[in-house]
């Protein structure tokens, strides 16, 4: 008993305000929310709270056209926005990954759209960029054969508002490309030496030699980015003024769970998006994991 | 001409063109943050007539009305509130998460592996499980209405000091990892506790990881919307981010000018973080796969 604290009481002192963390701040809500996803709360009128089963889950998929169109609208965002997110910082860190001088500004040049990204200031940017007498209208209409008022404004138009926040995903690449760049430089020399004194070209050499040495970088890279697109919020709410329009082309799933738990009160039935959620992330993740036994390479050395 | 000589030129031109390629394509990337930049110094009714970097006046108008803020509050003290939030969420984080990474990284403790997997879990796990419930909790502890500032930015700042961002637990693990053993084992031989093992040996050595700690939570905590649209009441507590935000809704057709020069100011913080400790940025990035 004696060595049983002599061993554990300091370590679980350091460990102590993250054990109080996970209980407090993370289990106990999980648990809640759980429940929480079973009943009809409304923080409106908490007194009439009822436990309904499934009732929240049976809702979403069967009468609720709403959280079906936020699905869509999400799984679209997610599906495109991250290949294509990947596909550029590949390219770019190949494209760097040279013996270049000022390669450092480069990288630093590169990264400044994910540093500022995420920010308020970014999506209101991107709100006048895009809108039908914004800047990137004006450069189009600039072009010859186009003619500015012909031109839609891609923010108010249902068909093109996700496009715009597509591209602003796209757009900060820059932590992906890091690790791309790290990852490049693990990759030994005498492949590219020995597949060109063999003759290969330089895009035969990207295929099968930097694309199979790097995919267990564009596995992680993969998931990461998967994970926190499907989480994107801050622009969406900003560019459609909260809602999610026009027409409900731009309501993310974080953006209508937000609408119904806290614009609507109605936090049971946000509690169980909460759940369809995590669900949809993780078996996606696993879908992920299982098919990487096929295309990842984890090199033959070790 | 010989071999070697045209293999140069060619080796030459094609390094030129690679420069050009990144240059033009990094132009392109930052069109928009320039052409932003440069607009916040334009008179507000040529903004969105002129797509061209170079303006053809300049004002400081736009700072000076936007300054005024929004309900009475200036941006001024905006800016405080954000560098308040974000040197609380920074303390926090520092300190909870170093003090776990160490019990993680370097000691021995019953039921290890079971706090681990769950530390690790807890990283990918999306925030939406825990919103509504903490939503509750702090709701119900007087925080979430509370027009004084320290008391508001606690739902935010408390999970801070409880090492809740995982991720810079797993960050800081990863690093004190790597750190040689000997040094522990030798003081440890010298008759050093564990505790005394922690602060005179590990943290200084894990200083690198800990300003990458610190300068992501500042730049994440700064550029935060979710947290700050839910718990920030009045518009006395609001940061940056949610005056930015109130502005916008509030005077979109007549002042862009002043928006523009806000949104400027915004982003000097993380510019100026940004650029005096870009190697911990490299480095925190490329060894955890940092997000975002």
């Amino acid at each position: 008993m004696k060595s049983f604290l002599k061993k554990n009481s300091v370590p679980y002192l350091f460990l102590l305000p993250w054990l109080i963390g996970f209980f407090v701040m993370t289990l106990y809500p999980m648990a809640m929310s759980l429940y929480m996803s079973m009943t009809n709360y409304n923080i409106t009128r908490p007194n009439s709270t009822q436990f309904i089963g499934l009732g929240n889950y049976i809702q979403m998929f069967t009468s609720d056209p709403k959280f079906m169109k936020s699905l869509q609208v999400t799984f679209l965002y997610v599906f495109v926005s991250v290949p294509l997110k990947l596909i550029f910082a590949l390219l770019i860190a190949v494209l760097m990954n040279q013996k270049l001088r000022f390669v450092g500004v480069y990288r630093a040049i590169y990264y400044i759209p994910t540093l500022l990204g995420g920010s308020v200031s970014i999506a209101v940017l991107w709100r006048k960029l895009f809108s039908k007498d914004g800047v990137i209208n004006m450069l189009l209409g600039s072009l010859p054969g186009i003619n500015a008022s012909d031109l839609p404004g891609w923010i108010a138009n249902p068909k093109y508002a996700i496009w715009t926040l597509v591209i602003l995903t796209v757009w900060q690449f820059g932590s992906s490309m890091i690790i791309f760049l790290a990852g490049l430089k693990q990759i030994p020399q005498d492949y590219y030496e020995a597949a060109s004194i063999d003759g290969a070209s330089k895009v035969r050499q990207f295929f099968k030699i930097t694309v199979p040495s790097l995919t267990p970088v564009i596995l992680f890279n993969l998931i990461m980015q998967m994970i926190s697109a499907f989480q994107a919020f801050t622009q969406a709410y900003i560019i459609s003024g909260g809602k999610g329009g026009p027409v409900d082309s731009t309501l993310f799933y974080s953006l209508y769970l937000y609408n119904k738990g806290f614009y609507l009160s109605d936090m049971g039935y946000a509690s169980a998006m909460a759940w369809v959620l995590l669900l949809i992330i993780a078996v996606l993740t696993l879908i992920i994991f299982r098919s990487s036994g096929s295309w990842v390479s984890y090199g033959t050395g070790e | 001409m010989d071999v070697n000589t045209k293999r140069r030129i060619l080796g030459g031109v094609r390094l030129t063109l690679t420069h050009l390629v990144i240059i033009v394509i990094g132009l392109v990337m930052l069109y928009p943050v320039i052409w932003m930049i440069v607009s916040s110094f334009k008179p507000n009714n040529m903004i969105f007539s002129d797509t061209s970097l170079i303006p053809k006046a300049l004002t400081l108008d736009n700072y000076v009305t936007g300054w005024k803020g929004y309900a009475n509050v200036s941006f001024g003290q905006f800016f405080i509130n954000s560098i308040l939030l974000c040197v609380f969420a920074v303390v926090g984080n520092v300190f909870s998460c170093t003090l776990a990474a160490y019990a993680f990284g370097r000691l021995k403790f019953s039921l290890k592996w079971l706090w681990f997997a769950v530390m690790m879990l807890s990283v990918m796990l999306p925030a939406h499980v825990t919103t509504i419930p903490r939503y509750l909790l702090f709701n119900a502890f007087g925080w979430t209405s509370s027009k004084d500032v320290i008391v508001n930015y606690l739902p935010i700042v408390a999970p801070k000091f409880l090492a809740v961002d995982a991720f810079f637990v797993f960050l800081l693990v990863q690093f004190i990892r790597g750190l040689p053993k000997d040094l522990d084992e030798a003081a440890t031989i010298d008759g050093c506790s564990r505790t005394g093992i922690f602060f005179r040996i590990v943290l200084p050595l894990t200083t690198p990881a800990i300003v990458t700690t610190a300068l992501f939570t500042f730049i994440w905590t700064w550029d935060d919307f979710f947290n700050q649209l839910l718990y920030l009441s009045s518009p006395n507590t609001f940061t940056v981010s949610m005056g930015l935000r109130s502005f916008v809704d509030n005077s979109a057709s007549s002042n862009w000018g002043g928006v523009l020069a806000m949104s400027t100011l915004a982003m000097i913080p993380s510019f100026i973080l940004f650029f005096s400790l870009q190697k911990y940025f490299v480095r925190g990035i490329a060894t955890t796969g940092i997000k975002g």
